[in-house]
């Protein structure tokens, strides 16, 4: 066993610490090093004490496992270390802002987190007799129902796991739609300004993929996307604010135009936070559209959660949603809609997605949060989501270019490029300089119509303070960049690791620890 | 042996009826660091502007189209090895597959050297 502290490429060298010798452990104060789980591992110990299993007579016909499983031995105390040291090397929603564009990395309200732990959401089972979880039944019918009033809907979907997942389940809706009239349409639409899963989702249910461009302005082509419009086109997916922050302003037209030609619109949701409340995009003609609770909903994600994202349908897309669903009975039970029960009433189903009803405890913390801001909190969720945006966006244009925002306000996130900086800069090393400032870097190099994209989403939940915080910090590194800062390239400097060669990483991934050699011979001898 | 180009960064040289295809020396620029490349198997075959290739850089994944009508005789395997081929020498030995025109005519549509230059100057 051996503290791995010296050898590992990914050290920070001495010179990093600005002359200071480095310390003989490898920690730095509080900044504790820390070796892979293998390296500070060995067999004789255990954080359990089991009993020796039993002589039994094997029935596996000679496939007994003979050599070691190769599971790390630690106690229980260095276990619990080892982890508490890794998540304080890691950054969090907890920690600080996090500019991810394009995530509404927001905070998760605690009291969301209380009404997830009730016993009566959180320790039942799928297979529960229906009497004994009418309450969770009715959180899940309550929560669809708000989904639908602010989006202005006929119907929704509970079960879809996560964003993709969402837009999968519209899509599938969309096809079983169009079979059932004997339509055979091929073609999806997809302009340049929507979220890259959108073409992976098309594709996937078995549609050809066409780009339609943007305008220089950052938004849908409408002529060109008007003119494609004929018989083999199945629908269109936009992302409504889309990936440029802009709102798609001629959705409207688009949505007529799509229907007059026989398709569907299929909205992409994950960006509703700036719209909440403001605007229901059934009003603009979308027969189908994910939410993201993890985004607008505040229930926790990036590593902290699972997603959640519910389609809502149109009147057209409704009876093609998918199994199982609650539904409230004459008497005011809740009842589930499943294969057997569908028959008579839901007959034209796409089918089932999940084995069961979704995500019970991101329902639980959306349908809490949705309540404790009640309609009028959830509009100024929007309004204020895009203030924020706004707020970074005019306080760093004298810096960093900001190619749409010329064209008005944008929504929920800034969107900023690459050109100005100083020769041989780029978009990562603004990135990477930003960590050595305390800040989660934004999204980069996304969306694609832009180049060296830098996309900056701040949320509702971030003070004056804290935005303020941030833009000083973006502007300290934008302004190195632009002079020409070679330590940048270089950046993050005080990071528990050095840059990454993400080249190097790529081309030659180690996958797997593998004992040293050394280490190796020593356990044969 | 003439060397066209198409808007979409790639090249072609014509020797015969064999089209060598790979990507500009820009394309790879823009790129960044390629990381994975995916050639088509021998005997596939496109019409002119399909699919034919994949790239991956650290930056992206990017398609590389069919300049020309044809099929496939060889694939260039050494970059499955070596993707940096791409990088170091996007016109030479970075060329992702060679096919049989099947219609010599479709070159005329494409830039040569000079025009593809001029083009690349106005991004």
């Amino acid at each position: 066993m051996s503290m791995n502290n010296q050898g590992r490429p990914t050290r920070q060298s001495v010179d990093d610490a600005g002359g200071v010798q480095q310390t003989s452990t490898g920690n730095r104060a509080l900044m504790l090093e820390e070796a892979l789980i293998f390296e500070i591992s060995d067999s004789t110990r255990t954080g359990v004490d089991l009993m020796d299993a039993p002589k039994v007579a094997s029935r596996l016909g000679g496939l007994e496992r003979k050599a070691a499983i190769g599971l790390p031995g630690l106690s229980e105390q260095e276990t619990v270390r080892h982890y508490t040291r890794l998540s304080r090397q890691n950054y969090a929603i907890d920690l600080g802002l996090f500019p991810l564009g394009s995530c509404t990395m927001k905070h998760n309200p605690r009291l969301n987190e209380k009404m997830a732990r009730l016993p009566g959401f959180a320790d039942i089972h799928p297979l529960q007799p229906i009497h004994t979880v009418q309450g969770a039944l009715a959180v899940i019918d309550e929560l669809g129902e708000w989904l639908i009033k602010l989006t202005g809907m006929a119907g929704v979907a509970m079960s879809p796991k996560a964003g993709a997942h969402g837009e999968l389940c519209g899509i599938l809706a969309i096809r079983s739609a169009l079979e059932a009239r004997g339509d055979k349409r091929s073609v999806i639409l997809v302009p340049e300004s929507a979220h890259g899963t959108n073409p992976a989702t098309a594709a996937f249910v078995g549609y050809q993929v066409e780009d339609i461009p943007a305008n220089p302005d950052g938004r849908i082509n409408l002529e060109a996307l008007i003119a494609r419009l004929g018989p083999d086109v199945a629908g269109v997916m936009i992302t409504n604010p889309n990936t440029c922050g802009l709102f798609e302003r001629d959705l409207k037209t688009i949505s007529d135009a799509v229907h007059e030609a026989g398709g569907f619109v299929y909205c992409d949701g994950a960006n509703f936070n700036a719209v909440v409340g403001k605007v229901r995009p059934g009003d603009l003609g979308v027969d189908a559209m994910h939410i993201n609770l993890h985004k607008t909903f505040s229930t926790p994600h990036g590593g902290g959660g699972p997603g959640s994202g519910p389609v809502v349908f149109s009147e057209a897309l409704a009876p093609f949603a998918p199994l199982p669903f609650v539904e409230r009975m004459d008497d005011g039970r809740l009842a589930l809609i499943e294969e057997e029960s569908a028959e008579d009433h839901h007959a034209s189903s796409f089918g089932r997605m999940v084995a069961f009803h979704g995500q019970m405890g991101m329902f639980t913390r959306a349908l809490a949060y949705i309540l404790s801001h009640g309609a009028d909190g959830l509009k100024q969720v929007a309004e204020d989501a895009v203030l924020n945006a706004n707020y970074i966006l005019r306080s760093l244009e004298d810096v960093l270019d900001a190619p749409f925002a010329g064209a008005g306000p944008c929504m929920h996130e800034a969107l900023f490029s690459d050109a100005g900086l100083a020769d041989g800069f780029s978009t990562i090393d603004i990135a990477k300089g930003l960590i050595d400032e305390g800040f989660h870097p934004m999204t980069v190099y996304f969306p694609l119509v832009v180049h060296g994209a830098m996309l900056v989403e701040p949320t509702e939940t971030e003070s004056k303070a804290a935005l303020d915080q941030f833009i000083g910090a973006l502007r300290s590194v934008a302004e190195r960049a632009k002079a020409g800062d070679a330590s940048l390239h270089s950046a993050p400097h005080f990071a528990p690791r050095r840059r990454l060669d993400e080249t190097l990483a790529a081309r030659k991934p180690v996958l797997v620890w593998t004992e040293p050699a050394a280490e190796q011979a020593e356990a044969a001898e | 042996m003439s060397r066209y180009f198409t808007e979409e960064h790639e090249w072609v040289e014509v020797e015969g009826d064999i089209a060598t295809v790979g990507i500009t020396e820009y394309a790879q620029q823009q790129l960044g660091d390629v990381v994975f490349v995916d050639v088509p198997a021998e005997g596939k075959q496109f019409d002119k502007g399909d699919e034919a290739a994949v790239v991956e850089s650290v930056k992206a994944a990017s398609d590389v189209y069919s300049p020309v009508s044809g099929t496939i005789v060889e694939g260039n395997d050494v970059l499955a090895d070596e993707p940096a081929l791409v990088n170091t020498d996007p016109e030479g030995d970075g060329w992702f597959f060679k096919l049989e025109l099947s219609d010599a005519s479709e070159l005329e549509g494409l830039m040569d050297e000079g025009a593809y230059k001029k083009y690349v100057k106005g991004l």
